[in-house]
Parts: structure tokens; sequence; C-alpha cells
């Protein structure tokens, strides 16, 4: 059957998901990108992978609009003036959602949201039905765990609202982050953001300073968490997302002086050319960055986009490549050795990225930005990003203190899971606990939730566990990404989480 | 005004320390174990941690992984002529010594320094609220009690005080100034009940109790409910009144009786069914506490 009449006739596919599938068909019938040989080797291999962008790129991946701009402004493409009140500032938002490109047809992220609608917060009970009925429709029209809304770090009556309203409507979309500052946010709302994702898993947990002060010193002022857990420059975003499948790339090699002097360089450059190859065809060609009106309206900058060199499989990685060495190696997460090892090769691949430069891309200098990618869906035995595999975990605080070294690298994202009996619960501000001191140690970005809940992280993403079993009972499910998550809980065991208590 | 003299240099005697609980008090809290109560509660979940170590000698022979030494010991504390000794890097933690011990005591606890027990929480730090001094009865150890309650709170760290109460706290001006703030254990309401569930009176308890709650220092009062072992309803009640006359925010835990880890004479007490516990905790409300949990 041809790949457009398989999507056709598909049942288990929404209409909505039907129309975006059948674009991506569309776009695999041109080939306009120019790829040599040894990276296709590497893409056919598994090793280099762009996640399903599409085979010409006509929008950037991630878009992160400035929507405080549009909020002052209005848009004149659109047709609106700047929103007087709640309700047309929360109308004015779901309007521009529709217009906001990505790979997916929805957006990855929907703004600040308790900074863009505390100003229009005058009558509380009037405020919550307005963003009751605001948080309800991103829901039901963004079908899409990756749309992401980000509040904090300081306190707000919006920001309390999103957060009890998140808690009540138990739902996937948003996906939501809390930019935490220890200095800025104030205990009693940090506790309801963690009372909160102790019951519907989110939000999750950004290290606010780390990321601003990064963003700061590249120039890029204001940043934005996007998609899973994606760090980008508000008013512009990151033209595409490219991973290495370390995992894969291991073996290849003959040990670890010929993957560390050999394999590895080679294969960054490979992948750093087809992401500028990417690029290339994006800016020079596709006319997204001439003809699209948030680009005419300044609501995104193409000097403020940059793209992302992700990587996964770090674990399995140097899991293999310890094993090949003389001595009985220990494994990563529990081995000192085997994790500095791991180190090293996310700093030599750090290394390569930060002195390659694309003229076209103007943020951070024309250097691209390191992301531990979370995985796709088919990926088997292959961690997302820097994590400890499933079912290895160590204890709680020996995990985090692990993990936090690797975090400096990823401004663009990086980010660990944790779930919980459901007694912690009723001692959120334990939970608090846990992210202040792992902020302390480093660490970027934290997601929690409790194992009894319907609304669970697959790995950057909520998926809810009722609605997979709609869908393994052969109905169909409003949100795309709820198919990702049932192919990860089946091939990366997330249910199967290491519990703390 | 005059300069308080520094205390001298108290070492503790340590029974266990707990680098990271959630359920003692608020957020993450290392938990620090004192040796020796004054109480003999007939559910004590933790009869090892009663009795201070004689040193008898009967432990060591009961470690199967050679953790235990006795050697010749002389002096008046070493009534059997013999010093235990425990060897952290060896044990396994297989709980034969306290099964051995027929005086409700562990050969495992150590004599610390304040600083010495900060400074073992390492690198948990950061991941926590606080501390929370427990036992045994801790405050037994009142000298060394107020140091690490001094030192914790200089390291960042806030400690609650969980005690049985016997200990007159209005006495201790600096120790109740250096605690974050006291849980305190309310068994029985009337003395006699109070006697024959703890061999001992309760009257200090129940002055702790007034005192503390005005002092503003209570963070939470636990009953255990037993059915048939004491009035559980009077000392609700009771109790209730306390913290609600004093306008304390304490809160109220009341804490259905498990058998595990008791004693074996007293593990056939019964276990309160989910109804008893409802009506105790709907009658606190309505004394007016403010909070109450049920566990
Ligand atoms: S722990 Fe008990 S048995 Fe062992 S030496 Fe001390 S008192 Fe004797
Ligand atoms: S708990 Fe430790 S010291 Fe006690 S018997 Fe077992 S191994 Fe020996």
């Amino acid at each position: 059957m041809s790949a457009s009449l398989s999507v056709i006739t598909d049942r288990s596919l929404t209409y909505q998901q039907k129309v975006a599938a059948l674009a991506k068909v569309g776009e695999e019938t041109v080939r306009p990108l120019s790829i040599d040989p040894e990276t296709q080797a590497l893409r056919d291999a598994g090793v280099v992978c762009d996640l399903f962008e599409g085979s010409a790129p006509y929008r950037p991946r991630y878009v992160v609009p400035d929507y405080e701009r549009f909020m002052r402004r209005g848009s004149a493409f659109l047709g609106l003036e700047p929103p007087r009140d709640i309700w047309e500032a929360t109308t004015a938002l779901l309007v521009l959602y529709r217009h906001v490109p990505s790979i997916t047809t929805f957006p990855v992220y929907l703004g600040d949201l308790d900074a863009l609608l505390e100003p229009f917060v005058r009558d509380e009970a009037e405020a919550r039905k307005a963003i009751g009925l605001f948080l309800l429709s991103i829901d039901r029209t963004l079908n899409d765990s990756f749309c992401h809304a980000d509040i904090g770090p300081d306190a707000t009556t919006a920001g309390r609202l999103i957060l009890e309203l998140s808690r009540e409507q138990k739902n996937a979309v948003p996906n939501l982050s809390l930019k935490y500052d220890p200095d800025r946010t104030p205990d009693d709302f940090a506790i309801l953001a963690a009372a909160t994702a102790l019951e519907v898993a989110k939000p999750s947990f950004a290290n606010h300073r780390l990321f601003a002060s990064e963003f700061e010193a590249m120039g890029l002022g204001d940043y934005a968490i996007a998609s899973c857990y994606n760090g980008l420059a508000k008013g512009g975003g990151s033209c595409t997302l490219v991973r290495m499948n370390l995992a894969a790339l291991s073996p290849r090699s003959k040990g670890l002086d010929d993957f560390m002097g050999r394999v590895l360089p080679d294969a960054v450059e490979r992948q750093l050319s087809y992401m500028d190859e990417r690029v290339r065809f994006l800016v020079d060609e596709s006319g997204f960055f001439e003809s699209s009106f948030l680009v005419a309206e300044g609501l995104i900058r193409k000097e403020r986009f940059s793209a992302m060199f992700g990587l996964v499989g770090l674990a399995e990685c140097a899991n293999d490549l310890a094993s090949r060495g003389s001595s009985g190696a220990g494994r990563f997460g529990h081995d000192a050795d085997t994790d500095a090892l791991a180190l090293s090769i996310v700093d030599r691949i750090a290394s390569i990225v930060g002195s390659h430069r694309v003229g076209r891309l103007e943020a951070n200098g024309g250097r691209y930005l390191m992301h531990a990618q979370v995985g796709i869906d088919s990926d088997r035995g292959v961690s997302p990003g820097c994590r400890v595999p499933i079912g290895e975990e160590p204890e709680l605080v020996e995990h985090i203190i692990q993990s936090a070294p690797f975090h400096r690298y990823f401004p663009s994202g990086i980010g660990d899971v944790f779930a919980f009996e459901p007694t912690a619960k009723s001692n959120p501000r334990q939970l608090l606990d846990i992210v202040r001191g792992g902020f302390t140690h480093g660490l970027r970005y934290l997601s929690a939730y409790a194992a009894d809940a319907d609304v669970v992280r697959i790995t950057g993403y909520l998926v809810k566990r009722s609605e997979i079993a709609r869908l393994n009972s052969g109905g169909q499910s409003l949100q795309d990404t709820t198919a990702l998550g049932r192919n990860a809980v089946n091939n990366l065991g997330v249910l199967e989480r290491r519990l703390r208590s | 005004m005059t300069a308080r003299a520094a205390p001298a240099p108290a070492r503790g005697v340590v029974a266990r320390i707990l680098p990271r609980s959630a359920v003692d008090g608020p957020g993450n809290r290392a938990v620090v174990f004192l040796q020796g109560c004054d109480f003999d509660c007939l559910y004590c979940h933790n009869p090892e941690t009663r009795a201070l170590c004689v040193h008898c000698g009967e432990c060591a022979p009961a470690c199967p992984s050679g953790a235990l030494t006795a050697r010749p010991a002389a002096g008046p504390e070493r009534p059997f002529g013999l010093e235990v000794a425990w060897d952290a890097t060896r044990c396994v933690d297989c709980g034969a010594c306290v099964a051995a011990c027929r005086r409700d005591s562990s050969p495992k606890a150590v004599a610390m320094s304040a600083e010495e027990v900060v400074a073992s929480l390492g690198r948990q730090r950061a991941f926590l609220s606080g501390i929370t001094v427990s036992g045994g009865e801790c405050g037994l150890q009142p000298a060394f009690l107020e140091s690490l309650l001094v030192a914790s709170r200089a390291a960042g760290l806030p400690g609650l005080v969980d005690t049985n109460g016997s200990t007159d706290y209005a006495a201790l001006p600096a120790l109740v100034e250096a605690a974050e703030g006291f849980m305190l254990d309310v068994k029985a309401w009337d003395e006699d009940e109070h006697r024959a569930l703890t061999g001992a009176s309760n009257r200090a308890v129940i002055a702790n109790l007034r005192f503390l709650a005005a002092a503003g220092k209570l963070y939470e009062v636990r009953t255990v409910v037993v059915p048939g072992s004491f009035d559980a309803e009077r000392t609700v009640r009771e109790v209730s009144r306390a913290l609600v006359d004093s306008g304390s925010a304490a809160r109220y835990k009341l804490i259905r009786f498990r058998p595990q880890g008791v004693r074996a004479r007293w593990r056939g007490l019964p276990v309160p069914d989910d109804d008893t516990m409802a009506a105790l905790a709907a009658l606190a409300r309505a004394e007016g506490v403010r909070e109450v949990v049920v566990v």
C-alpha cells in the first residue's frame, strides 16, 4: 500500500492526525538536500537522525514567539488589537497558537503564561474561569504534549491559578515548567508547584539562575523552555534538531582510543554538516524567514535562531566502551571511572560542536546548542540523553549528584525524571528540597510524578495512561503523543522507573 | 547583661542516623536517633534504642560478619570487664546483635559530638529542610541535644525535637530556643492509663504540652491509638482542648497502632479500624484543632 493510502485508511488516526501525516508524505516526495554518502550511511545506520523533521525543511523545528510583544502590539496580519482584558488576552493567544509553525503543526512554546496573563487578572473568580477555559481549549485543540508553557520565577495570581487549574483538570497538555529561583520564587508558591507535580506530573522545575545566566552570556537574553525541556532564545528558536545515537555509534569502534580519536569526531563532523545543510535549505531556499508574518511583525527574529545538536544513549555507549577496557569496569551511574569516561565523551563532543561556526545563524556566534535528546518511541535499549537506564537508577541523592555534571553542557535541554511513591504527596516540600539540592549541585531541569497519577511523564512529554488504554483497545486518542507514549512504555519501560520515597 | 558560659562540649550516644526521611517533619530531614529511653511502651517500635549498652558481651558471638569484638576492659562503666566494639565497615545490618541483646540495647550506638553528627550528613545536606532528633528519648541527653540543635542550625538545618515529653523543657530555655519546634507524644491523658502503657507518669508530658504550645514551639502532637489500652477519646479531646486553649497551630497526628517491629509479646495488640480513627479525627476537628492527620 502507498504511504498516503495507508495513512488515509488508518482507523487509529483522527482526521487531524491524518492531515498532518499526509503533509509529511507530501514533503517526502521532494529531496532537495545534498547529503554526502558517508553522512547518509550514518543516517541509514541510525547513528545520525533528524527525528522525522522531514526531507525539505520549510519551517524551523522549534519556533519560540515573543508573546510579550504580541500582547503589547497585537498583530496586523491577524487583525488583532492588543488585548484589554482577560477574555481578549486568552482569545488572542489561542488565535496566535494556530499560526505558530512546527514539525507537528502544533506550537512547541505557548508563552510565559503567568507573566502574559497577570496584567489582566483583576477579579480572581473571573480570571479563574477565563484561564480554566483557556487551558481546556489548549488541551482539546493543541493535541500534542510537546506544547509547552512556562511560569515563574515570580509568584503571581495567574501563576497560582494555572497551577490550581492544572491540578483540577488533570490534562496532559500543555507541558509546563516552573522557572525556579530560590531567591525569587517564594516557598509557598514552589510548594504548590511541587504538590501539583505530584498530582498531575507537571510542572517540571527549571534552574532559572543557570538558564538566565547562560542565555545572558550568549548575548540572547530572555529564554524559554519549549517542547520537552528545550532552553531556547525567546523571539527565536531552533532551525533543526539532529541527534547522535551514541549507543549505535560505539560498536563501530575498535575500542576506546579508536572511538575518541576517530569514530566519534568523524560522526560529530558529519552530523554538523548534515545540520548545516538543513539550516542552509531553510534559511537560503525555503523562504521561511522572508515570508512568515511572525518575522515581519518582529515576533521572531532570524538572528535569535540557533540549531540543536542532540545526543542520546550515552549510558549504553559508556558501558560498551568501559566493558571493552582491561579491568572489570562498572556500570554507568554506579562506577566513577565509567561516569568519568562518559563525561569525557560529552566534553569531546561539546568541544567539537563549540568550535564549529555556521555563518547563516548569528545566535551564540553561529555555534549550535547541545541538547540531551529524550529518544524516540522506536528506540530500544537506548537511554535518553545522559540518563541512567531505567532499572539501574541509583538512590535519589546519589542519582542527582551523578547526573548533575552532565547538565552544564546542555543549555538547550537536559533533564531527569523521578517517580515517587504516592505517599510523597503528603509532604510536597520534600520534592522542593530535592529540587533545591539538585540545583545547588548544578542540575538544570527536574521532573517528578507520583506513581499513581493518570498523567505520567514518558521521557520529556506527558501522556495519560487512560488514553494509552483507549488506544490499546482499538480506539483513537486525541493527542498524537499518546501513540509515542505507548511505544515508549513498551520499549523503554518508562512505567518501571524506580520509586522514590 | 552577662555572657553565657559556653556549654561544655557534649558528646551524645547516637543509636543511628537516617540521612534522609520524608516522614519525620516538613520536607526532607535527617533523623538522628539518640540511645536511651525512660518509658517502656507496650508498642515500642525501636526497643533496641531503650537502654544504654552495659558491654556484657553477649551479642558479640551472634554477629555473622565479625563486626563485633569483646575485649577485656576495666573501670566502673565496664562492670563485666569487657568492652564491645562495633566495626561499621564490616556490619551488614542483619540485626542479629539486637535480637541477641536481653537489655533492649544495641552495640552499634556510638558517642559523637554535635559537629560530627552534622558533618556525617555530607552530600545529603543540600537536599534537606532540617534535622529531626528522635530516640530513644532525646530529652535524656539535654546538653548534647542543645549543642546538636545549635550546630545544625548554624549549618542551615533547623532541628525538630521528637520527644516523649518526660524532660521538663520549661527548665531548658536555651534548648527550647535552639529548636525549630517539638513533636510531642501524648500516649494517654489519664495518669494511671499512661503508667500501664509506658511504666511512667505523664505529668511532665502534659506540662510540656501546655508549655510548648503556649511558647509557639509545638510543631506536632501524636497519639498512637491502641483499642482497649487507654481511653483514646478522652485523650484526643483533652489534647485538642490544650492546643486550642493556647492558640497553638500544631497539627495533631493520630497514629494507628501497627504490630510490625514491636516486641514479640505485644504483637497481638488490636489494630484500630478506619471508623475508630475517623471518629477520633472528627472529634479533634470538632474541638477546633487546625490540622488533624491520620496515619
Ligand atoms: S548490646 Fe546488649 S548484649 Fe550487646 S554488649 Fe550491649 S548490653 Fe550486652
Ligand atoms: S547488625 Fe551488624 S553488628 Fe549486629 S550482628 Fe549484624 S552485622 Fe553484626
